[in-house]
């Protein structure tokens, strides 16, 4: 048998299942290799010891009829997991440890799953490169010093690393997408309503989205199945007819539209990038599919949009994070100057400027030029996508406008930052689902990734695409495991 | 448009975030550089675009009011950063 934490979720399932391996087994590979990979800091909270006794325990009376028999994941700590502190990766959340478990991991675990750890990513999810976490940044197992994408880094290494079999990321402007995309992984963004977001840390309640991370497809769509439930607690959460992603995952896409927009060949786009786009045009043809162009017309208005929007909603979700009920407090003269001192230490650079131009865009005088502005472009911009739906199944981009970017690179100036998620940030904006599949790498060997985004509840379309395209791709991520002494 | 020192304090005591005049002037200039490329907005003309304040199109579910959780009062305020038994505590607000 090839080393347990080469295998796929789906390999290791089957061995699981087959007896051919237990979950001890498979518990004790991913904590070991997790421990010589302390480099990488893809993990805030390592909960081993728990997760070794949760095996034994499974493996005494082993449920095989479980998707997710004893297999031990890590996950984002964006998370609540009840009794296991959640961060959110910022200093205000340090000492909180939840009461009550969120839907999504509620869902894995059911299905078999053991907690192994909670994985790194920005402070409460804003950034694209994992380096706004307040514990530090996150190696991508790709290179020394390379970012691994944000905000869900943590868990994009992590998979890439084979630290975890498989993970839970979430994705507000591309945080699950373009991590995948740097680390050649594969992450599938769902459609606004379809996973639960009752017990994760808010960032903007209009725009997250939790969805798997996974080195392949057919591992996306597992996953997928077990987190996407309609759950009651979620006042969005919508009540749907849901696949099941994997048993009726298909590689037959014959017939099927994929657009192709036009609006997305961006200025200054490298020309890899561009040559990596038309080999996935061509992929999607050598399966039978045809492919159409198409315009999104306000596609460029999507960004400035999105850093109004989101920063809004942040702003008003973050407002909770006061030094009385939980978290951090910082001690001050009276209670104002507690809650200033607390927000001012507690809260990292980003955030605060985040909060601020939501405080500034929401405040009296500024609020019809800036908010209800953007919600009107949002609507022109779903609008855009509505029309295109009209055409085709799917739409195929890049995922990304570069490839990943080494760490520092980008910190100071926080524009040039935002542009990562140009590709991503639309998708979000009209409540789509997408998903970044390895496509090739550039010439410096580092992953790129496509796109393909779906109509509003059509995960199963864009998984087979993704599916069809990952078999001719042949994708092989060349880690080097340069980070194990 | 330009964002200055006094607007930064404006929004600063807004959002309960004190900010001292070295980190004002360079959140200042990033809060600049963020909204000149914001602007790009207004290149738009929407008057007759009704705003998109959700993308889910369902109206919102009504359940029954009955109470779910409890005896919680524990769970509730265990993370609270000033011991205490029943209640959050705060720093003095009445002399």
């Amino acid at each position: 048998m090839t080393d347990i934490t080469k295998q796929s979720l789906t390999e290791l399932v089957e061995n699981i299942k087959n007896k051919k391996i237990s979950s001890t087994d498979i518990t004790k590979a991913f904590i070991e290799r997790s421990e010589k990979s302390k480099e990488l800091n893809a993990y805030i909270t390592e909960d081993f010891t728990s997760a070794l006794n949760k095996a034994k325990k499974f493996d005494q009376k082993p449920n095989l009829d479980l998707k997710l028999p004893g297999i031990p994941i890590a996950v984002k700590d964006l998370f609540c997991t009840k009794d296991v502190k959640t961060t959110a990766g910022s200093k205000i959340l340090n000492n909180f440890v939840p009461t009550y478990e969120s839907t999504v991991t509620e869902n894995i675990w059911k299905e078999g799953a053991i907690l192994l750890g909670k994985l790194n990513c920005d402070e409460f999810a804003m950034g694209s490169s994992n380096e706004t976490s307040y514990f530090g940044n996150v190696q991508n197992p790709i290179d020394k010093d390379l970012v691994p994408g944000g905000s869900s880094g943590g868990s994009a290494s992590a998979v890439a690393g084979q630290l975890t079999p498989i993970t839970i990321g979430t994705d507000t402007g591309g945080s699950i997408r373009q991590p995948a995309s740097f680390t050649g992984t594969v992450g599938l963004k769902p459609t606004y309503g379809s996973c639960s977001r009752y017990g994760i840390v808010a960032f903007a309640s209009s725009l997250d989205q939790a969805g798997p991370m996974a080195q392949n497809v057919k591992d996306c769509a597992l996953l997928q199945e077990v987190i996407s439930t309609y759950d009651s607690k979620d006042s969005t959460s919508i009540d749907f007819r849901r696949n099941q992603y994997s048993k009726e995952l298909s590689n037959n896409i014959k017939g099927k539209k994929i657009g192709i927009p036009k609006e997305y060949r961006v200025d200054g786009m490298p020309k890899e990038i561009e040559d990596l786009w038309q080999k996935g045009i061509q992929y999607v043809k050598d399966c039978g599919a045809e492919t159409i162009d198409i315009s999104l017309p306000h596609t460029s208005y999507a960004l400035p949009t999105y850093y109004i929007v989101a920063p809004a909603e942040a702003s008003s979700n973050l407002a909770r994070y006061d030094g009385v009920k939980y978290g951090f407090r910082a001690k001050g003269e009276n209670l104002i100057d507690m809650y200033e001192k607390t927000r001012s230490e507690g809260f990292g650079a980003e955030v605060q400027r985040r909060i601020m131009i939501g405080t500034y865009v929401l405040s009296s005088g500024y609020y019809d030029a800036y908010y209800l502005k953007a919600q009107k472009v949002r609507k022109l911009i779903k609008s855009d996508f509505d029309e295109a739906y009209k055409k085709v199944d799917a739409i195929l981009t890049p995922s990304t406008p570069s490839s990943a970017f080494k760490i520092g690179e980008k910190t100071n100036d926080p524009v040039s930052m935002y542009l990562n998620d140009i590709f991503t940030v639309p998708v979000n904006l009209a409540g789509l689902p997408g998903i970044s599949i390895p496509a090739g790498h550039d010439s410096k060997g580092y992953p790129l990734g496509l796109q393909i985004i779906g109509k509003a509840f059509d995960e199963q379309n864009i998984l087979n695409i993704a599916f069809a395209m990952e078999e001719k791709i042949n994708f092989k991520n060349n880690i080097t495991d340069w980070w194990i002494k | 448009m330009s964002i200055d020192l006094k607007t930064i304090k404006h929004i600063s005591k807004l959002s309960r975030i004190s900010v001292d005049e070295k980190r004002a002037k360079k959140l200042a200039d990033d809060l600049n550089s963020i909204f000149d490329f914001i602007e790009k907005l207004n290149k738009l003309k929407t008057d007759n675009v009704e705003p998109l304040t959700s993308v889910a199109e369902t109206t919102l579910k009504l359940r029954p009011d009955e109470v779910k959780s409890k005896n919680i009062r524990e769970q509730i305020v265990k993370n609270s950063p000033q011991d205490n038994e029943d209640y959050f505590v705060v720093p003095k607000v009445i002399e």
